[in-house]
Formats: C-alpha cells, sequence, structure tokens
C-alpha cells in the first residue's frame, strides 16, 4: 500500500466520505493506478484504528461507483476508467477558475482567512440548497 | 440497519433509596457494530451496564441482551456464555502468575478455547509467569480482554476499558477493538475519552445524570449537527430560532450563536430571512456536542 490516508474527526464529514474522497483523489492523480490492490477491510480499519463498518462503507460505496472491484476473499482493487481519467481534467480546470475567484476576492479587499471561512462554509450547505439557488 | 438490537432496554431504572442512578432508560445497540457509551463520572454507566449483565437488579423497567431478559435468571445464565464482561477494575489475582490465571478461569468455561488463548498470549506479548501484580496497567488490560476473548463471545462488553492506559497503551487497545469488530464481535464500551471513541465508534450513546440524552450513528452527527454563527445589525428575539432541531442559542450584542442537531439549513433560511449580515456555519466536534448535551442537561 503506498498511498496515505488522513481521517481528521474535526471536519463535520463522516470517516467513510473522507475515505472515500481520498481513494478517488489518488485514483485522479495517478496516485492509484488501474489494477491496484488496496487492503483488506481488517487490514486498512487497524491501521487508521477506525471502525470496519467505516471502512466497509467507503468500499462498497466506491465499488458501486465503479471505482472499486471486490472480489471474494481476495480484497479491493481499482479499476480506473476513462471516465476518472476525465475527472482529473475537470479538477484542474475547477483549480484555474478557483485561482480566478480567488484573485477577484483578494482584489475585493477580502483577506484570506475571511475567503477561507466563507468557502468552508459554503461547502457546509447540502449539495441540494446549493442547485436551488 | 434492520437487525434484531443485541441489547434492548424499555424505561429501565435504578434508584439506590431517593437517589435515581438511571432514570428510564431506552437503549438500543445494533449487532456488529462499535457503540460507545458516554457520560461522565458517575452518569450511571457503570450501573446500566451492571443491570445488563444482571449484576444488579433494576428498579424497574426491563431489558434483554441477545434477545433473553436480564431479569430472568435461567435466561441471565444462559446470555452470559455468549457475553464477555471487562470490569473496570479487572479484578485479577495477584498472586497468581500470568500462566495460573488463565488456566484458573479457562476452569470455568466448558467452550474456553485454548488456541484462542495462547494466540492472544503471543500477540498481546504478555509474561506468562510473571505475577499479576507485577504486571502494567496495560498489561493486565490486555491479560482482562484475553480472558473474555478466549470463548468467543457474541457481545463484548467493557467498563471503561482504557481507564489508567497511555496513549500507546490506548492505541493499542482500540487496535484491538477494532480487529475483533472486524471478526464479527459486537462492541459495547463505556468512556469518558472522547478522542478514543471518536475514531472507532459506529454509534453513540450519551447518558447524563442517569439520562439517555444521544443516541445516534456517529455519521448522522457529523453531518448534521453544526453551530450557526450569526451577526445582526438589529439581534432579533431568541425566539425565533427557536425550531425544530435547535438545541439551544447564546446572544451577545449583535451576535448570536445557534447549536443546531438538525436542520441547520432551516436556522440559515430563517437568520437570511431576519436580514443576518453575517451568517457561518462550522461543524461541531464530538467533545463539543458532548459538553453542550451535558450543559443543557
Amino acid at each position: 500500500m503506498n498511498v496515505f490516508f488522513k481521517l481528521t474527526t474535526t471536519t463535520g464529514q463522516p470517516l467513510y466520505l473522507q475515505l472515500m474522497q481520498q481513494i478517488r483523489h489518488a485514483a485522479e492523480t495517478g496516485a492509484l493506478q488501474d489494477g491496484d490492490q488496496l487492503p483488506g477491510i481488517r487490514t486498512l480499519a487497524e491501521e487508521l484504528v477506525v471502525s470496519p463498518n467505516t471502512v466497509a462503507k467507503a468500499y462498497s460505496e466506491l465499488e458501486h461507483d465503479g471505482l472499486l472491484e471486490l472480489r471474494q476473499g481476495s480484497g479491493a482493487f481499482v479499476c480506473v476508467k476513462r471516465r476518472t481519467r476525465s475527472l482529473a481534467d475537470h479538477v484542474q480546470v475547477a483549480r484555474r477558475r478557483l485561482r480566478d475567484l480567488v484573485e477577484r476576492l483578494r482584489e475585493d479587499g477580502l483577506l484570506d482567512e475571511e475567503i477561507r471561512r466563507a468557502f468552508e462554509a459554503e461547502l457546509l450547505y447540502p449539495a441540494e440548497t446549493v442547485r436551488k439557488q | 440497519m434492520t437487525s434484531t438490537p443485541v441489547i434492548q432496554t424499555r424505561d429501565l431504572t435504578k434508584s439506590y433509596g431517593s437517589a435515581a442512578a438511571v432514570r428510564g432508560l431506552n437503549l438500543s445497540v445494533e449487532p456488529n457494530c462499535i457503540t460507545a457509551f458516554l457520560g461522565q463520572n458517575g452518569a450511571g454507566k457503570s450501573t446500566t451496564i451492571k443491570m445488563l449483565l444482571g449484576l444488579v437488579r433494576p428498579s424497574s423497567g426491563e431489558g434483554t441482551v441477545l434477545g433473553m431478559r436480564i431479569t430472568d435468571a435461567e435466561e441471565n445464565r444462559e446470555m452470559r456464555r455468549k457475553v464477555a464482561y471487562v470490569a473496570e477494575n479487572k479484578p485479577l489475582y495477584g498472586y497468581m502468575t500470568v500462566e495460573q490465571t488463565i488456566r484458573f478461569v479457562s476452569s470455568f468455561y466448558t467452550d474456553w478455547r485454548a488456541d484462542i488463548a495462547s494466540k492472544l498470549l503471543n500477540e498481546y506479548k504478555l509474561p506468562p509467569q510473571r505475577k499479576v501484580k507485577s504486571l502494567s496497567k496495560g498489561m493486565r488490560t490486555k491479560l482482562a480482554l484475553l480472558l473474555a476473548l478466549a470463548r468467543r463471545p457474541e457481545l463484548l462488553i467493557l467498563d471503561e476499558p482504557s481507564e489508567g492506559l497511555d496513549p500507546v497503551g490506548i492505541e493499542h487497545l482500540l487496535q484491538m477493538l477494532v480487529a475483533l469488530a472486524a471478526d464479527g464481535v459486537t462492541i459495547f464500551f463505556s468512556s469518558h475519552q472522547i478522542a478514543e471513541v471518536e475514531r472507532v465508534a459506529d454509534h453513540i450513546c450519551i447518558l447524563d445524570n442517569g439520562r439517555l440524552l444521544v443516541n445516534a450513528s456517529l455519521d448522522e452527527l457529523r453531518q448534521s449537527y453544526r453551530r450557526i454563527d450569526l451577526v445582526f445589525p438589529v439581534p432579533p428575539p431568541e425566539r425565533e430560532f427557536q425550531i425544530v432541531g435547535v438545541e439551544r442559542i447564546e446572544s451577545k450584542g449583535h451576535e448570536m450563536r445557534v447549536f443546531a442537531s438538525k436542520n441547520a439549513e432551516a436556522v440559515v433560511e430563517r437568520a437570511h430571512n431576519l436580514n443576518a449580515v453575517s451568517v457561518e456555519v462550522a461543524p461541531v466536534a464530538l467533545r463539543e456536542i458532548f459538553l453542550e448535551t451535558v450543559k443543557e442537561n
């Protein structure tokens, strides 16, 4: 296993979601490659010292999303399809847009700390609320 | 989860004279989960655990553990064979060696698994010839766990297992609990250490002053509990925010702080309608949830 996972208890985000995002991110950046094997549920749970249900839930949701393939008795394997690669492109585009936005907010006189707080506050809205707006 | 709860109580109450230690407890613990039972010292955690095990008789109310009634002597005996319990003070005979202790305890159980005992003895690196009285607290905890686990329990109940352990010992203990859960053992443990609970628990029960105040999955708590800081040019009356899910409101001049266990979006919407000039939503750590809940009570 050559990927580091960092789970924190201070964000308002369930641990299984953090784990899912980090695995997805690793696949997008290429830290995890197609066919790579992830540790078993027990092994990863012991390593991260989290409930095995947390790992199981993250794995099964990722399997549902098509990013992992769970094989009976032999573990979890990464399957990076074209869709995931294009996600990496999306992330790049998003970063450029964010950079522009941050630049504009700085020009408006906002401090970095204020931008960060506003950004984090927005992220805490559930996805539907944002869409409605 | 739709499976039958491994622990279920209805209006479970214990009074000592006029003092109530546990009041009308309605507890439900899911199988194949790690459930943490949080509360301050004296909140009634140990009394609850002892009632569940049939060691203390409830004043009123009822409960089942693995489907067996806790007040029925016959069913209680049956239940005790499937449930392992690690008590807070881990009562062991100091004059016995580790090996003697294991042999002594094993003689009480017909279904004792010597293979598991010797495997754990190795894994936990317990010195077989060492006298119990000269073991460190961490080693005593490991020995107590070994004695509980060599019976392959369906349910493991631990009362303040990390009490007196150093950070390394606590980390070991949590790793052991995680490994057990991976083997399908349901775990119910009491603690007043938030940090250790935050990572390993699937489910949280908060007991305060004998009452169960929170009984929810940790994921749910993380996702729904929010602190909303508001600034108003003219502060509206607090009652404007007394809606479902709002646990507490604090006001200081133009600022208002709202703790919501759910429904944070509704609070934000209302704040905008009341012309708030600043609305900040932040997650609430379990420590804060615990302190808020206990303060409210």
